[in-house]
């Protein structure tokens, strides 16, 4: 293909190396570009008609963008690359193509644009927009949220924190897709099977039972000494309530927010002013004890059934009386199928659960585990999603 | 499809507005043999495109709506199994051996073709238009890259069918779902706008040549400006065609002739309560003159 597409003429070659070096561009400012692309790119030059730069530039377009993030970026890179270049016609195309030829080696460290922060954006890439290796990654998962400090470190965390919430969503539409079909009669394994009897159905195979996904209620606490870990935890959140259809999500401090629906927006700034809004008076004290019992005198007769999972995200530090926070979350739990209690502090080494909230809290409680680095977030799927 | 003027005349004729960026794309489609993805808002115009092209190239349009669950035996073949068993029993009497009675209760004449093998064996390629693909599951999302990388189907009780004819492939998305990178990969890309005002001036105009040019500008500068605020489900196209249908059957001539008799007909551009409610008289008014 690439002997096709290569034409004789020498200003021509100049040229391809010219689109070559452009889709090496591309492919550093974080485009999805494999050599396909840098084929299908020589074609194009060499077929289409390039002097139009019409022509090109659309062409270019379509095929080196594959999401609405790098459709937005592309006109600046393509001028950015190209300016003086192209600007009209071939003259002064193959006019430019001696210093074309010149810049192609060099145009792989060319310009490099800043990356936009659309939350859409695979966020692995560093500054420079180049991938980041797997051990990095490996490295981030083990690392305790607290460690995070740099901004642009926190970002890549909250993306990877949204991922590991959609990963579980493949994995469940999978299952629910084998076990949706419900109990009807499978034609096509009923025919297989009966063939041995000259096609009289004797045996009939039937579709798995239905499959169904437990109710999840997440109970977050925002308080001061979570501060480190709440805005992880409502990402997390968030992203699960776009995997789950069946979800409540509430936050509390010393009183009790439900904030599904302001999680539900998709529009990103209107999120936030919702969450603004709703978070004043955060990271203040705890009254675990209390808020769950709001939570039960307002919510749980519409919410808890056997099919909820009840899942806490607190690091138990109460201030209010540890017998109310056991009461509470005793009521809550015989309504529920499990509940789930999250404890950042859990993962810390030589952690004993030996907060009085903590502990009274600890015989209702099911589920113990911490959740302090995204390996932790990611075993708790079974946890979530498991009736 | 190798000269865009004729892309661009073509479509015209159809009643649709190609703007260059899409001839490129569509050319490229036809040159390159490779799928063509659209992404845009809901109501910008994706799947006209297919029928559009259809249309214009006057080819069978085959199409496959995406959803949650949808599998191989509804996008692809199923074995037409009520048939079969009516073979097997009326078969049953003529003594022919197992072997003899599968061959050919598994032959072709036994197969439904579902849209994407429909699509690939065609003589002459059909436009096969997958809409949505962001609502089927992943797993199908995987299968149909296969297909469309091999343009073949294997069937398991017949053997490989390859294409006849390589069909000229448009996927549509809306985002619901983060589509993978191998898709996007191996598709060219397309991200449709809402159109700029003299798109859809020249759109209204085609397709309801009864509208006045006076009231067409207005109207279409009235839905470009009520795109502009924030609202929770923006006017497509559709809704404008609705939208001057409407006018044209209340006998509106000018929008800023009686500003609030045009409240209820509003019904045809805001679709959600929380629109209705942010789109007030006064706002209303504010555009109309806006627009004047």
């Amino acid at each position: 293909m690439l002997v096709e597409a290569v034409p004789g003429n020498q200003a021509e070659q100049r040229l391809l190396a010219r689109i070559i070096g452009f889709t090496r561009l591309a492919r550093d400012n974080g485009f999805q570009v494999g050599i396909h692309e840098g084929l299908d790119a020589a074609r194009i030059a060499a077929r289409c008609q390039v002097a139009d730069q019409h022509g090109l530039r659309w062409g270019l377009r379509t095929l080196l963008c594959g999401r609405p993030s790098d459709w937005r970026r592309y006109d600046e890179l393509f001028d950015a690359y190209w300016r003086g270049a192209v600007t009209g016609g071939r003259s002064e195309l193959t006019g430019a193509s001696d210093r074309a030829g010149q810049t192609a080696g060099a145009a792989h460290d060319g310009p490099v644009l800043s990356r936009g922060a659309d939350a859409n954006e695979d966020q692995t890439a560093d500054a420079s927009g180049r991938r980041g290796g797997a051990s990095e990654q490996l490295s981030m998962a083990r690392t305790d949220f607290r460690h995070f400090t740099d901004a642009g470190d926190l970002r890549r965390l909250e993306d990877l924190v949204e991922r590991l919430a959609r990963r579980m969503l493949r994995r469940i539409a999978r299952r629910r897709r084998l076990a949706r079909r419900g109990s009807r009669i499978s034609l096509r394994h009923t025919l297989r099977k009966c063939l041995r009897y000259g096609g009289t159905p004797f045996e009939l195979v039937f579709r798995a039972r239905q499959w169904r996904l437990p109710r999840l209620v997440l109970l977050l606490d925002v308080s001061g000494s979570m501060n480190l870990y709440s805005m992880l935890f409502l990402r997390f959140a968030r992203a699960l309530v776009e995997v789950f259809r069946d979800i409540e999500v509430f936050v509390f401090h010393t009183d009790l927010v439900r904030v599904t629906d302001a999680l539900r927006q998709r529009d990103e700034r209107r999120r936030a002013e919702s969450l603004a809004l709703i978070s004043t008076g955060w990271s203040g004290g705890t009254r675990i004890g209390a808020a769950l019992d709001d939570f039960y005198t307002r919510f749980s007769g519409r919410l808890l059934t056997r099919r909820t999972i009840a899942v806490v995200m607190s690091d138990g530090l109460d201030t209010g009386p540890p017998d109310q926070l056991a009461a509470a979350l005793g009521r809550v739990r015989r309504r529920v199928r499990r509940v789930v209690w999250l404890n950042p502090l859990k993962g810390r080494p030589g952690y004993a659960p030996a907060a009085a909230g903590m502990q009274a809290a600890l015989p209702h409680v099911d589920v113990f585990a911490p959740a302090h680095n995204l390996e932790s977030l990611a075993a708790l799927e079974p946890h979530l999603v498991g009736l | 499809m190798q000269n865009l003027d004729d892309i661009r005349r073509r479509f015209d004729s159809v009643g649709y507005v190609a703007e260059p960026g899409l001839s490129v794309a569509l050319r490229l489609l036809s040159q390159l043999k490779r799928p063509l993805l659209i992404e845009g808002e809901a109501g910008v115009g994706k799947t006209e495109v297919a029928k559009a092209l259809a249309q214009a190239y006057e080819r069978p349009l085959i199409r496959l709506q995406c959803y949650e669950g949808l599998d191989v035996n509804t996008a692809v073949y199923e074995w037409n199994y009520q048939r079969q068993l009516l073979a097997i029993k009326i078969h049953e009497t003529r003594g022919h051996s197992a072997d003899e009675e599968e061959r050919h209760i598994f032959s072709e004449s036994y197969l439904l073709k579902r849209p994407l093998l429909q699509a690939i064996s065609m003589e002459q390629p059909p436009v096969l238009l997958i809409d949505e693909i962001d609502r089927a599951d992943e797993e199908f999302e995987a299968y149909l890259l296969e297909l469309l990388s091999d343009f073949q189907v294997s069937i398991p009780e017949i053997g490989t069918i390859k294409a006849v004819s390589v069909p000229y492939v448009i996927l549509t998305s809306n985002a619901t779902r983060e589509l993978s990178d191998a898709l996007r990969r191996r598709c060219l890309y397309y991200y449709m706008e809402f159109p700029s005002f003299d798109k859809e001036l020249n759109i209204v105009s085609k397709r309801l040549p009864e509208v006045s040019a006076a009231l067409a500008s207005q109207l279409v500068a009235f839905v470009q400006s009520l795109r502009a605020l924030d609202l929770r489900k923006k006017p497509g196209i559709a809704e404008t065609l609705d939208w001057a249908g409407a006018l044209l059957g209340m006998d509106v001539a000018k929008l800023d002739q009686d500003p609030d008799s045009l409240i209820p007909t509003l019904v045809c551009l805001l679709k959600t309560r929380e629109d209705r409610t942010a789109v007030t008289t006064d706002v209303v008014r504010r555009l109309v003159a806006a627009s004047a």
